[in-house]
C-alpha cells in the first residue's frame, strides 16, 4: 500500500522557526534546519533497530539509532550527506553502532564524492563499549581523510550542550572546515577528565568561566582552531556549512605541511600561555577588553582587526 | 531492565491508515511548510532516550483491529503502572495496525502518556 513518495520517518519534534537555538535543538531538529525543506533520507533510521550490542551488558537502555542520524538530503540544492549526534542520548558518545554509522557515511561520500556535514555533539567514546568506541574513531578518522582525499569535502558544526570532546575532536580535527558557536566547546580532553588526572590547580571543573574561556568558541576562533564563527541559531549554521563546503581546501601534501608548519608557529608562540586571556594578550587584544563579554557582533569586529583574522590554516 | 508487552485487540483503526498511499502525493507541499491537510506516515519516532525521557517509535505493521506495545525500561517494577497508563492511552484512541515500541530512561507516567500522544499525532502526519 506504500507508495515510493511516501515519507518513511515523521520527526518529532517538528521543524523549528527560522531562527531557533542550535544549543537547544535535538539531532533530528538540526538535520531538518540545515539541508532545504523535505530533502532528507534518513538510512538505517530507526526502524532498522541497530542497537548497540553492548548496553544490555550493563543494564543500560538503548536507542533505536544509537544516538546517531545519518542519511542524506540537499543543502542550498546540492546533494550532501549529513550525519549528527544527539546529545542527550548517552552524551552524544561514540559506540560500535553510532561509530559505524558514521563510518559508513564517510565511505559513501569517498565513492560518490559527496560532500558531508557532521552535527557534532559528543562527550567522546561511550565507557561502556570503550574498545569498539576507540575502534570506531580510529576507522572514522580514516574514513573521513580517504573521502577528502577523493575530493569530498567534509565540515563540522561544533554548538550543542555536550560540546564536541575526546574522539569527537579528534575527528573534527580531520576536517575540511569547522564551525563554532559561542556555546560550542571543542577540546580532546574534557574538565572533569582534566581535573581528575592532574588535580584541580591545573584545571577547576567547576570554574565555568574557566571552561568556556579554554575550550569555548570564542577562544577556538581566536587561535585559529576553527574557520567560522556563528551566532546560535540553524540558519547560521546552515550558511556556515554551504561556505565551508565552498571553500574546502583540497587535502594533499603541501596542505599537511603547511598546517603542520602552522601549528608549529602557534605551539612556539602560545605554549607558554597559562590561561587563555595570555593568548589573547599575545594576539594583540587590549587588556581592557572582556572577550568572553563582547556580544558576537563585536567579537567578531574584534577578530576581523587582528591580523590572525585570516585563518586560512587551522 | 524489565521488558513488558502489551496487546490490545478490537481496536478501531488508526486514523487515515486506509488513506495513507491516497495521500502521498501531496507530500511536496506538506514537506515545503504549507499548511495543507496532515498526511499519514509508514512510522515515526518521538522523544530522547535519557534520564527520566523515553522514545516511542511507531509503525503501522499490524492488522487493523490490533495494537501492540513493546516496552524496554531502566525502571524495574513498575509493570501495573505501566499497564494503567497503556490501558488509559488504548480506551481514548483510534490504534489499530500500529505497533508501538518504547525504550524508556524512567520517564514519569505523565511523560511517557504525553510521549505516546504526540507519537500517535506524529503517525497522522500532524504537528506534534
Amino acid at each position: 500500500m506504500n507508495t515510493l513518495a511516501q515519507p518513511e520517518q515523521q520527526t518529532f519534534p517538528p521543524a523549528l522557526n527560522g531562527d531557533a537555538s542550535w544549543y537547544e535543538a535535538s539531532a533530528r531538529q538540526r538535520i531538518d534546519g540545515l539541508l532545504d525543506a523535505g530533502t532528507f533520507t534518513e538510512f538505517l533510521g530507526p526502524g532498522a533497530r541497530e542497537i548497540s550490542p553492548h548496553l544490555s551488558i550493563f543494564d543500560l537502555p538503548t536507542q533505536f539509532d544509537d544516538g546517531m542520524v545519518v542519511g542524506q538530503g540537499r543543502l542550498n540544492g546540492a546533494t550532501v550527506l549529513v550525519a549528527a549526534q544527539e546529545g542527550k542520548f548517552m552524551g552524544g558518545a561514540f559506540g560500535e553502532v553510532h561509530g559505524a554509522k558514521l563510518t559508513g557515511l564517510l565511505r559513501a561520500a569517498a565513492v560518490r564524492r559527496v560532500p558531508v556535514v557532521i552535527m557534532f555533539e559528543t562527550g567522546g567514546v561511550r565507557l561502556q563499549e570503550a574498545n569498539a568506541g576507540e575502534l570506531a574513531i580510529a576507522e572514522i578518522m580514516r574514513a573521513l581523510i580517504d573521502a577528502r582525499l577523493a575530493g569530498a569535502p567534509v565540515v563540522g558544526l561544533i554548538g550543542g550542550r555536550a560540546g564536541c570532546y575526546g574522539g569527537g575532536s579528534l575527528i573534527a580535527g580531520c576536517c575540511s572546515g569547522l564551525a563554532i558557536s559561542e556555546l560550542g566547546r571543542l577540546s580532546v580532553s574534557g574538565p572533569e577528565v582534566i581535573e581528575t588526572n592532574r588535580g584541580i590547580e591545573e584545571f577547576d571543573a567547576a570554574d565555568r568561566p574557566l571552561i568556556w574561556r579554554t575550550m569555548g568558541g570564542k577562544h577556538r576562533y581566536l587561535l585559529g582552531a576553527v574557520d567560522a564563527f556563528v551566532d546560535d541559531a540553524i540558519p547560521q549554521f546552515r550558511d556556515a556549512a554551504i561556505t565551508l563546503i565552498a571553500n574546502a581546501p583540497a587535502l594533499n601534501l603541501e596542505r599537511v605541511a603547511l598546517v603542520q608548519s602552522t601549528l608549529a608557529e602557534r605551539l612556539a608562540r602560545f605554549g607558554g600561555c597559562a590561561d587563555a586571556a595570555d593568548v589573547w594578550r599575545a594576539l594583540g587584544v587590549a587588556a581592557d577588553v572582556d572577550v568572553p563579554d563582547l556580544e558576537p557582533a563585536a567579537f567578531l569586529a574584534l577578530v576581523q582587526s587582528l591580523k590572525e583574522a585570516d585563518h586560512d590554516v587551522r | 531492565m524489565e521488558h513488558l508487552h502489551y496487546r490490545q485487540a478490537n481496536q478501531r483503526p488508526a486514523d487515515a491508515s486506509a488513506s495513507v498511499s491516497a495521500a502521498s502525493a501531496s507530500n511536496a507541499t506538506r514537506n515545503a511548510g504549507d499548511a495543507c491537510t496532515p498526511v499519514p506516515v509508514a512510522s515515526a519516532i518521538v522523544g530522547v532516550v535519557a534520564s527520566g525521557n523515553l522514545e516511542v517509535l511507531v509503525e503501522r505493521a499490524l492488522p487493523d483491529d490490533l495494537c501492540e506495545v513493546d516496552i524496554r525500561t531502566s525502571a524495574t517494577g513498575f509493570a501495573d503502572v505501566w499497564q494503567a497508563v497503556i490501558a488509559d492511552f488504548a480506551d481514548r484512541g483510534a490504534l489499530g495496525g500500529l505497533r508501538f515500541s518504547i525504550n524508556d530512561g524512567g520517564a514519569r507516567p505523565d511523560t511517557v502518556s504525553l510521549r505516546l500522544a504526540q507519537a500517535l499525532r506524529a503517525m497522522a502526519g500532524g504537528q506534534v
